[in-house]
């Protein structure tokens, strides 16, 4: 098995920086945007995201985690059922402007399960698609992000491991899986 | 981690493995259940027959709901009104339900063992909804699940199932769920309401009410089923009431706060009185509550494991 190093911690809070800058360019005061992170592995990065966000804009968002396990087109399709996680959303999501925020956007199904998913919370005005690491080339739905961390090429048998969270070293790595 | 089982016909034949993963799907219903829009698209490609030999209003209302809510195609089946009456078996109606393309099965009849019947001659996944005075793996699971909501968790834990033991399917998929997760069972009730050998389970037998009371932490309260019982087993219901009712001057003189469970329909002034029955200690409309998340969580998860 192969990895090769696509950020470290330093590149990282930059990247995350970075995003905190557009979205604060887009929504200014926040006063009606709310953020939502992915079940399971996306409100790591959520979570920094959100932190890092605070601090900037010196006030509080209204911040959630969706989980989309049951919105989910590939169930009865794996072999073991996808076990679900908490979804924490204490807000209603009526004529916000909604960012979703995820690791890594791959095949854009999890985000399609997420539109589905989040519509239960109601009408959003708007909905745009924050991601770490977006990879090109692999879509199998018609998704597209308009916040990007890091645009990476790779071939379906890779892997993006991400390591955020605590006791994690901040760190992305791309990983080749042995044929 | 699928179940362990590809129907639930009881509780005697699952894991605790099994309760488990049953219990943290349905913590996450009960979190869906409680949205503003309360329904998921998980069975959508999913059919699901009701078929109830015996009346129910609780378990076949919160199952279709349960269905529903997972956006599952439900077809209902009561037998006082269908071609049962004409002499059809239980094998032939069930295939011919199937035969119109339905994928699960839930099954309530007066036998015991009629979903195990099922099981092993069709290919559908079979659900006990309550066979006779056998099991009602559902109800066992949804009153456990309360229990672990009202007191953190069940292992530990001191319930008594107090009344008509002998005819409720409910107290025997009760023990063994209880034991499966860790918690010391007592049954207590009149003697003729109590069946030969219930100790060979490993439960504590109790004859005296208020002795099951400070004993326990839980009181599960059964219902005294009069539609079972073919010969006087008590003098009258009100000789019950007086020796086996739970009233609030019974709770008063115990020394703790125990919490009050009921699976429904409760005959009020017989087993319960209205003063317990509606006070905060009672959890009867939290199961009722509960019993919808669960079956969802068990009609998700019996979905999955028949890939």
């Amino acid at each position: 098995m192969q990895k090769r190093l696509i950020l470290n911690a330093e590149l990282l809070s930059i990247t995350v920086d970075r995003l905190c800058q557009q979205l604060i360019e887009n929504h200014s005061d926040f006063s009606n945007t709310v953020i939502l992170g992915l079940q399971p592995r996306g409100v790591h990065f959520s979570d920094l995201l959100v932190d890092h966000l605070k601090k900037l804009i010196k006030k509080d968002i209204p911040y959630g985690y969706l989980d989309t396990t049951f919105y989910r087109d590939d169930f009865r399709r794996r072999d073991t059922p996808s076990s679900a996680n908490a979804t924490n959303i204490d807000f209603i999501i009526e004529e916000k402007e909604v960012i979703l925020v995820d690791d890594v956007l791959f095949t854009g199904r999890s985000v399609r399960a997420a539109l589905d998913a989040m519509m239960a919370y109601g009408r959003p005005n708007k909905v745009e698609l924050m991601v770490l690491i977006n990879r090109k080339y692999t879509r199998d739905l018609p998704i597209s992000p308009d916040y990007i961390g890091k645009d990476v090429n790779t071939i379906e048998t890779q892997k993006v491991l991400v390591e955020i969270g605590e006791g994690k070293k901040n760190k992305v790595w791309l990983v080749n899986e042995e044929e | 981690m699928p179940l362990s089982q590809k129907h639930l016909l009881g509780i005697k034949n699952i894991t605790a493995d099994d309760i488990n993963l049953i219990f943290q799907t349905a913590d996450n219903f009960k979190e869906v259940i409680n949205r503003p829009i309360k329904k998921v698209p998980s069975l959508r490609d999913i059919t699901i027959a009701n078929v109830f030999f015996e009346n129910s209003t609780r378990t076949r209302l919160s199952f279709e709901l349960a269905e529903k809510r997972l956006s599952a195609d439900v077809i209902n089946f009561s037998a006082s009104s269908s071609s049962v009456k004409k002499g059809e078996t239980l094998l032939d109606t069930v295939n011919n339900i199937l035969a119109m393309k339905v994928d699960m099965i839930v099954v309530r009849h007066a036998s015991p063992g009629a979903p195990h019947f099922l099981a092993r001659h069709v290919d559908a996944n079979i659900i006990n909804a309550g066979d006779g005075t056998h099991e009602h793996p559902t109800q066992a699971l949804l009153d456990t699940f309360s229990i672990r909501e009202r007191l953190g968790e069940v292992a530990g834990k001191k319930v008594a199932i107090i009344g008509d033991i002998m005819h409720s399917r409910v107290a025997i998929s009760d023990i063994f769920a209880l034991q499966k997760l860790g918690a010391e069972v007592m049954v207590c009730g009149p003697i003729t309401l109590l069946p030969k050998h219930i100790e060979a389970l490993g439960v504590k037998v109790e004859l005296d009410v208020q002795k099951a009371l400070e004993w326990c932490d839980v009181a599960n309260v059964l219902r005294i089923q009069l539609e079972r019982q073919q010969i006087k087993y008590f003098p009258s219901l009100r000789e019950y009431s007086l020796y086996y009712g739970i009233n609030k001057n019974r709770l008063d003189n115990l020394k703790k706060e125990i919490t009050i469970m009921h699976p429904g329909p409760i005959n009020r002034g017989v087993e319960i009185n209205s003063d317990v029955a509606d006070s905060d200690h009672a959890i009867i409309l939290d199961q009722v509550e509960n019993g919808v998340a669960i079956r969802m969580a068990i009609l998700y998860l019996l979905a999955n494991s028949a890939s």
